[in-house]
């Protein structure tokens, strides 16, 4: 269990996160989305306890983490950025961790075979690849089966095999009863390994729901629909919030309004419709669609729309 | 590398412990022998300490029926037997930024505080063990040193001293407390700076660049000064004698513990403040 509450973090004048609160609860995958420099990684240093917080708190399994006397036990985190030294072996990296708690050998020998990296163990880590590290990353995560799991993007430069082995063993993790708490960026990843979502922009909580809920809530409203009358028909739509495009002549695929709302619409100006589809969005483009107005680095000249961060 | 194909569950880990400061220390002294550029510092630092000595024995051995009588005065066996304190310094004081800031440049440092996220210990740990492992390198490389360079001075009869005189054997042993004391006064100069480049320049500022900078000062000032630098604390604690312009070896060990206790004690103040 992690509760984050009123979570904030300044980094000079620059705030990274901003007031977030959410709490990922134990069982389920949860899924932590956010654009590139939306504080994903800021968020996991404070609740690791690695940076100080401005404001508000982070506690996990009931504690803040430097009050835990045996936090491998407690926390596994995987970072995103390398947190090895490159010069010492894998075994020697894992047998020094596990060596603050008074872990032994069998151990880390056990985790070594566990990711994949008994060939290598005895290899210096900074000779590894990148997909190489992540196991190593995860490795030391695992290391002192711990109730929770906070980890920064670990599918990160695993091949495909890899990206499969990581998917199916944080399953197997929620469902023994364990938090898991997974950063990304993709969300392809995150629609076929997370449960719950918990989604930031320009470190402001977006979103905090079930995947499904996420999808459906973009879902209902795209609507696709065919008419001889399209042009007609895309007058009568227009409005401050709705988006016509066309993709065949007589096609639209409406963005903004629901499929009642597009139906009576046509009823009432007697237009008439071939089809009236409400389209399935993909969790990418819902995604997309809610992060769009907190991307930090927006191409240039794309408006800056809409606060409305449904918090 | 072979790939673990299916998802295999995480085995149970049945006994649990938890950080003390005990297993900090094992953890330390883990990471500071598996790699390969403490074990080559800690060499170079031994051949250097035993090297120099020998080679000056050697030359002097050589040369002494060419020096004059006033320059043979100034010789002493024990400046001789103690040279390679002054050039291992440099490999043990390095070493020393190294043991911590080579965790911050590679981010090891997280994975560190992770583990001990009380991080305390971790500098502790680091220091006693760092301390530890010089003392017990360097101890047998004076004494090699001594033995060695009387052995080749002896065979001419000359700058003989022996291991009893008075002073000799406290000064012999002072050139290894000095230089763990180095160890350890460097690593906190590191864990303050975290950066090697940086850590070093303080390191070699404060031991051998601004010592002879002060010689521009009026000298009542710089003789005022002098003897409470740590460059010239530390000499005390390996010097048999001492002049009226330079501290005593017991208050020159005494200063220069206080100079290492002060860069701890400021590492540890930020350690616990600082972001990682």
């Amino acid at each position: 269990m992690i509760e984050a509450s009123g979570l904030t973090k300044d980094y000079g004048a620059k705030r990274a996160v901003d007031g977030l609160t959410f709490t990922v609860r134990p069982g389920v995958v949860t899924g932590f989305l956010g654009p590139n420099g939306s504080g994903k990684s800021t968020t996991m240093r404070l609740v690791l306890g690695l940076d100080a917080p401005t404001a508000g708190t982070a506690i996990v399994n009931g504690k803040r983490y430097r009050d835990f006397s045996a936090p491998l036990h407690e926390v596994g985190a995987l970072l995103e950025a390398r947190s090895v030294h490159t010069g010492r072996s894998a075994y020697h990296h894992l047998l020094a961790l596990a060596q603050t708690h008074g872990i032994g050998k069998s151990r880390v020998t056990e985790l070594v075979d566990l990711v994949g990296l008994h060939d290598v163990a005895g290899k210096r880590a900074g000779e590894f690849s990148l997909g190489m590290g992540q196991r190593l990353g995860i490795a030391t995560a695992l290391l002192g089966d711990p109730a929770t799991l906070l980890l920064d993007e670990p599918v990160n430069g695993l091949d495909p095999e890899g990206i499969h082995w990581i998917r199916s063993l944080l399953k197997g993790l929620a469902a023994e009863g364990r938090t898991v708490f997974v950063s990304s960026h993709l969300m392809s990843e995150m629609e076929l390994t997370a449960d719950r979502l918990i989604v930031i922009g320009r470190g402001r909580l977006i979103a905090d729901m079930s995947v499904d809920e996420f999808v459906q809530q973009a879902s209902g409203k795209v609507v696709r629909v065919r008419s001889p009358q399209a042009e007609r028909l895309s007058e009568v739509l227009a409005g401050p919030d709705v988006v016509v495009t066309s993709a065949d002549r007589g096609t639209l695929e409406i963005h903004g309004l629901t499929a009642e709302l597009v139906g009576e619409a046509a009823a009432a100006h007697g237009i008439v419709l071939h089809e009236l589809t409400p389209l399935q969005v993909t969790l990418e483009e819902a995604f997309m669609d809610l992060t769009r107005a907190d991307v930090e680095f927006r191409a240039v000249g794309a408006p800056a729309k809409k606060e409305e961060a449904a918090a | 590398m072979s790939v673990a194909g299916t998802a295999s569950a995480l085995p149970r880990l049945e006994r649990k412990g938890k950080v003390t400061q005990l297993r900090v220390v094992l953890s330390e002294w883990t990471k500071l022998r598996s790699l390969r550029s403490t074990r080559w510092s800690l060499l170079v630092g031994s051949v250097l300490a035993i090297g120099f000595p020998l080679l000056f024995a050697t030359i002097l051995s050589n040369r002494w029926g060419h020096l004059s009588l006033r320059e043979r005065a100034h010789r002493h066996p024990l400046d001789v037997a103690l040279s390679g304190v002054h050039v291992a310094q440099l490999a043990i004081g390095v070493l020393g930024v190294l043991v911590i800031t080579g965790e911050y440049s590679t981010g090891m440092i997280r994975s560190t505080f992770i583990a001990v996220p009380k991080r305390l210990p971790v500098l502790w740990a680091k220091a006693g063990v760092y301390a530890a492992v010089t003392f017990v390198l360097m101890l047998p490389a004076v004494l090699i040193a001594f033995f060695g360079s009387q052995a080749i001075l002896g065979n001419h009869h000359i700058l003989e001293i022996s291991f009893s005189h008075p002073g000799v054997a406290r000064t012999v042993i002072g050139g290894a407390v000095y230089l763990m004391l180095i160890g350890v006064f460097s690593l906190g100069l590191g864990a303050i700076v975290r950066n090697t480049a940086g850590g070093i320049a303080t390191f070699a500022a404060i031991m051998f660049v601004i010592p002879p900078l002060l010689n521009i000062l009026p000298s009542s000032w710089n003789n005022a000064i002098n003897p409470y630098l740590p460059s010239t604390a530390g000499d005390a604690i390996f010097s048999l004698t001492h002049g009226s312009d330079t501290l005593a070896p017991g208050p020159g060990l005494a200063l220069f513990c206080g100079y290492t206790a002060l860069s701890l004690a400021i590492a540890a103040m930020l350690l616990v403040r600082r972001d990682t």
